[in-house]
Parts: structure tokens; C-alpha cells; sequence
């Protein structure tokens, strides 16, 4: 089969102001957020002939979306779910659709407004579980959202590889350190270890600041072909490769999906497609729910040995002036919570060379991941300056 | 103890569990053991993921296992849990295989550790219904 590798590329991308912005939905983010796209790119919305939708946590944008923002005549649409995946996965499947003729320009949407004014970020992002079943013993033992289950795994990892609260720490420094030189990042204050450490707990092992934000924003993404892409204002953006990775998980002794994701599977996927290996990547995106979805991420893609991620990551090898520069605009932790698009849109700001005083040096070769549920779901692209 | 988690919300059962619960209320803690290939499910849903048959079996466990992993809970998501962080919630690998979020009961939280054994113990928190919780055992 003739390789994919630089066949398609993100040729627009659009990025709403970010965090506490209250009075809109998630439907006026998304438009906003297209318009950007639109702008960036040099195309109008009748050049878009593809849409496909991914909703934040309100749930508020869905198939409707066509007769909100008025789309016409298009050859592709679908709202997609992979939760934290879905920004790669929303590329991936508008790249393989550009590819083959199924649509010339398709824009991908991710768009939230979760935060209330009066209203912690906290109770703004908590979801009850049903009322009946077995369900109903989680809330008995005091297990509510997500916070929690990811605070499970990464005492897991520090169980069985010795991983330290200083090494999660070195993750979330590192991330406020980009963060401070990104201006759309809502936590741009200078943040030491010991500001890590006296942040309030969670669920230990879990901080304050191991946590992601919570953001009103959207992000939207253009795909087209690489041709199409050369002759748009911006600089390409090319698609050497993509993966995704579901491991599932038994949850029952002999599985280790707490310290072991997707990631893997997804990696020999996208690497093989692009033809490269951990050497060629000049900085990497990773989604970071947690800083612990860091640590694990970076293991599972070969990075470093299993078990060795804490060792890894702490001597600052990802902050600026760092030997892998990640999370170069503050992630999640410290930039803002779109979910997939967060680390999408840096890479594709990175790549073009326009991340201003935040510009990694070398900025040919980007990783860019996804992860949704519980460390359960997971989606990478290899995105490129040059085609091949 | 009881007291304090009489305000904690009470499980409740729906068709599915109404077994699970019914063996919590005679101090047994059930499993669900697939008919057909025997495969252990926790907790209780209606197919086997292994061969996907609906033909199911309770069986009681030993009850013992060890803290696979845990967490301590510093955040307050609901008010009846407001005097109880930091509290500590784990995850027990039970001896059968299958895994179970619970509460210990008899262990300080700076005591806790991944590996440890434990064994189940279970309390009346609401009309006639009955949680397991964990507490040390001797390994
Ligand atoms: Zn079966």
C-alpha cells in the first residue's frame, strides 16, 4: 500500500480566549473558533465540506450544529466520542477522508464552557453516577469523578517503581514554566516545587497542581490535503502519522492498565506510518489530564524504560532549554483544558514556527497525544513541517 | 463508625445486584461467575465480557485480598463526607482475581500500603442494607 505519511496536513487553526469567560456556550465557542480557523487559514465556511464535532463535558454541541452555524452540502459529518482521544481521532479520520476524495476541507471542533461564574472549577466539572446498582457503592466510599481514579494509578506506579511526589511535581514545574511565556495560558504566575508541594491535596497523591484546569473555550482544526495545504496562508502542517490504542481492562488481577495504556499499541501504529523512531522527535505534546498521564505516556512510547519515568522527567529535560521540550504552551495543567486540542493546537502553533518567546528551537518532528477515560482510550498524531 | 456513615449515601439496589446486596445482608461478599465459562465479573452486569453468555451464577468469595492500590481523599464532594477527610478509598484485589473499590476500616492512613492483606468486614449503614469494607489481616 502506498504510505499515507504527508499525504494530508492541518492547514487553519483557531483558538478562543481561554478560561473564565462567562455568558456563552459551548455553540458560540465552537463558532468563534471556527471563524479563527477560517481566518487562518484563508478559506470561508463554503469551503468546508466536512465538520466533525466533539463536545466538552456540558455535552452541548451535537449533530445540531449544521443548522446552527448553517453548513451546506457537506460530504462529511459526524459528532465523535473517544473522550480525551477524540482531537487525534476527529484528525485522523479527517485525514483519511481528504485523502481519498471524500472531502476537500474538513474542520474539527472541540468546544466547553463548564465554568460558572460563583462556582468552584471543581463542582463546576462534578457529575453524579446513577441512583441505583452498584454504582451506588462508589459514592458510599466517597469516590467522586475522575480526580480520584487517576490519583488510584499513579499510587500504583509509585507502588511498584518507586515514583516520587517531587518527580510528579518536576512535571506540573516544567509545564508552568512554558505556560508563563504563553499569553492564552490562564496560570502564567512563576511555580517552584515548593509551590507544588504546598498546594492543597486532592487525593494523594494527586495536588491541586497535578490536576488539569478547567476551561470555557474552543479550539478548531482544518484538514486538507497536502496539495490544497501548499497553496493556503499558513505553512503546513503535514500528518506523518497517527495511532490510536484501547487496551481495555479486565480490572481484575493480572492486569496492569494503571501503569500500562494505549499508548503502546498506538505508537507502533503512528511510528511505523511515519517511519521514525523517538530519536527524530524535537518535542513532544502529551495529553495531561494529570502529571501523571505524562510520566506514564512518555514510558509508553518508549521514551524510557517502564518504570523509569520518574527518573525521567526529573531533571527537567521537558521544561524550556530542556533536552525533549513538552506541554511548550503549559498543557492542561497550566495552559488550558480544551482535552485532545490542548496538545494539537501547540504543536500545530510549534511547527509553524510561531510560538514567539515559548518557540522550541528545532521544531521539525512533533508527537502529539490523546488520552480519554481512565487511562482507557488513546490517540496520537506525528505531525511534521515538511512532507517527508 | 455506623453512625458517621449513616449519612453517607446508601446503596441501593437495582435488579442486577439485588443478590450482591442480599449476601452483603447475610455477611457473604458475592461474585458473579459467568454459566457458561466460569469467568469471575465484578462488579455485577448482566453479560460475561469473556464469551458474552447471560447465563450467571452468584458464588461468595473468601473475602481476603490485598490493597492493590489506594488513594487518600482530602476533598469534599458531598457534606456527609465533610468530617470524614481525609479518608482513605482503595482498591482490593481480591484472592478469586476480580478488583473492588472500598473504604478500610482498623488502619490509620498513614499505615496503608499497596500489597497489603486484608480481609472483608461488613456494617449496616441503612434499613437492612450492608457494606463491605477491608481491614488488616494477618498476611
Ligand atoms: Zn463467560
Amino acid at each position: 500500500m502506498e504510505s499515507f505519511k504527508g499525504k494530508a496536513a492541518i492547514c487553519g487553526l483557531g483558538i478562543t480566549p481561554m478560561g473564565r469567560i462567562y455568558g456563552h456556550d459551548s455553540v458560540w465557542f465552537a463558532a468563534r473558533a471556527m471563524r479563527l480557523a477560517l481566518d487562518d487559514a484563508g478559506l470561508t465556511k463554503d469551503d468546508i465540506d466536512g465538520v466533525l464535532i466533539n463536545s466538552g463535558i456540558t455535552g452541548e454541541l451535537g449533530l445540531g450544529l449544521m443548522m446552527q452555524l448553517g453548513f451546506r452540502n457537506l460530504r462529511l459529518y459526524n459528532e465523535m466520542n473517544g473522550a480525551g482521544s477524540t482531537a487525534s481521532q476527529m484528525i485522523q479520520y479527517a485525514a483519511m477522508a481528504v485523502v481519498h476524495g471524500m472531502a476537500n476541507h474538513v474542520i474539527c471542533v472541540f468546544a466547553d464552557a463548564p465554568l460558572r461564574e460563583n462556582k468552584s472549577a471543581g463542582a463546576s466539572y462534578a457529575r453524579g453516577r446513577g441512583p441505583r446498582g452498584m454504582g451506588t457503592f462508589e459514592t458510599h466510599y466517597g469516590l467522586f469523578g475522575v480526580n480520584a481514579r487517576y490519583a488510584l494509578a499513579a499510587r500504583r506506579h509509585m507502588a511498584l517503581y518507586g515514583t516520587t511526589q517531587d518527580q510528579l511535581g518536576a512535571i506540573a514545574v516544567a509545564e508552568r514554566q512554558w505556560a508563563t511565556m504563553n499569553p492564552l495560558a490562564q496560570m502564567r504566575d512563576p511555580m517552584t516545587l515548593e509551590d507544588y508541594h504546598r498546594s492543597r491535596w486532592i487525593i494523594e497523591p494527586l495536588h491541586l497542581l497535578d490536576c488539569s484546569l478547567v476551561s470555557n473555550g474552543g479550539v478548531a482544526v482544518i484538514v486538507t490535503t497536502a496539495e490544497r495545504a501548499c497553496s493556503l496562508k499558513q505553512p503546513p502542517v503535514y500528518i506523518w502519522g497517527m495511532g490510536q490504542g484501547h487496551p481495555g481492562n479486565p480490572n481484575r488481577a493480572g492486569a496492569d492498565a494503571e501503569v500500562s495504556t494505549g499508548a503502546r499499541i498506538a505508537r507502533d501504529t503512528a511510528f511505523r506510518m511515519a517511519g521514525i523512531s523517538n530519536e527524530d522527535l524535537d518535542f513532544v505534546e502529551l495529553y495531561d489530564c494529570y502529571t501523571y498521564t505524562v510520566l506514564v505516556t512518555l514510558e509508553d512510547y518508549g521514551f524510557c524504560k517502564k518504570g523509569e519515568g520518574g527518573p525521567f522527567v526529573a531533571d527537567g529535560k521537558l521544561g524550556p532549554g530542556g533536552s525533549l521540550p513538552a506541554n511548550t504552551g503549559g498543557g492542561q495543567l497550566s495552559g488550558y483544558y480544551m482535552w485532545g486540542m490542548t496538545p494539537v493546537s501547540e504543536a500545530v502553533v510549534q511547527i509553524r514556527g510561531q510560538g514567539g518567546e515559548r518557540q522550541v528551537p528545532k521544531h521539525d518532528l512533533c508527537l502529539t497525544t490523546g488520552n480519554g477515560g481512565i487511562l482507557n482510550f488513546h490517540g496520537c498524531l506525528v505531525l511534521g513541517r515538511e512532507a517527508s | 463508625m455506623t453512625t458517621e456513615l449513616i449519612s453517607r449515601p446508601v446503596p441501593t439496589p437495582d435488579e442486577a445486584s439485588a443478590p450482591y446486596f442480599e449476601g452483603a445482608r447475610q455477611g457473604r461478599l458475592l461474585l458473579m461467575r459467568c454459566g457458561e465459562c466460569g469467568t469471575l465479573r465484578f462488579p455485577a452486569r448482566p453479560l460475561c465480557e469473556a464469551c458474552w453468555s447471560d447465563e450467571v451464577e452468584w458464588v461468595p468469595a473468601s473475602g481476603r485480598g490485598i490493597i492493590y492500590t489506594y488513594g487518600i481523599m482530602h476533598q469534599v464532594y458531598h457534606p456527609a463526607f465533610a468530617s470524614l477527610v481525609p479518608y482513605a478509598i482503595v482498591v482490593v484485589e481480591l484472592e478469586e482475581g476480580p478488583r473492588m473499590i472500598s473504604n478500610l476500616v482498623g488502619v490509620a492512613n498513614d499505615q496503608i500500603l499497596v500489597g497489603m492483606p486484608v480481609e472483608v468486614v461488613f456494617e449496616e449503614v441503612g434499613e437492612g442494607v450492608y457494606v463491605p469494607y477491608f481491614r488488616p489481616r494477618a498476611g
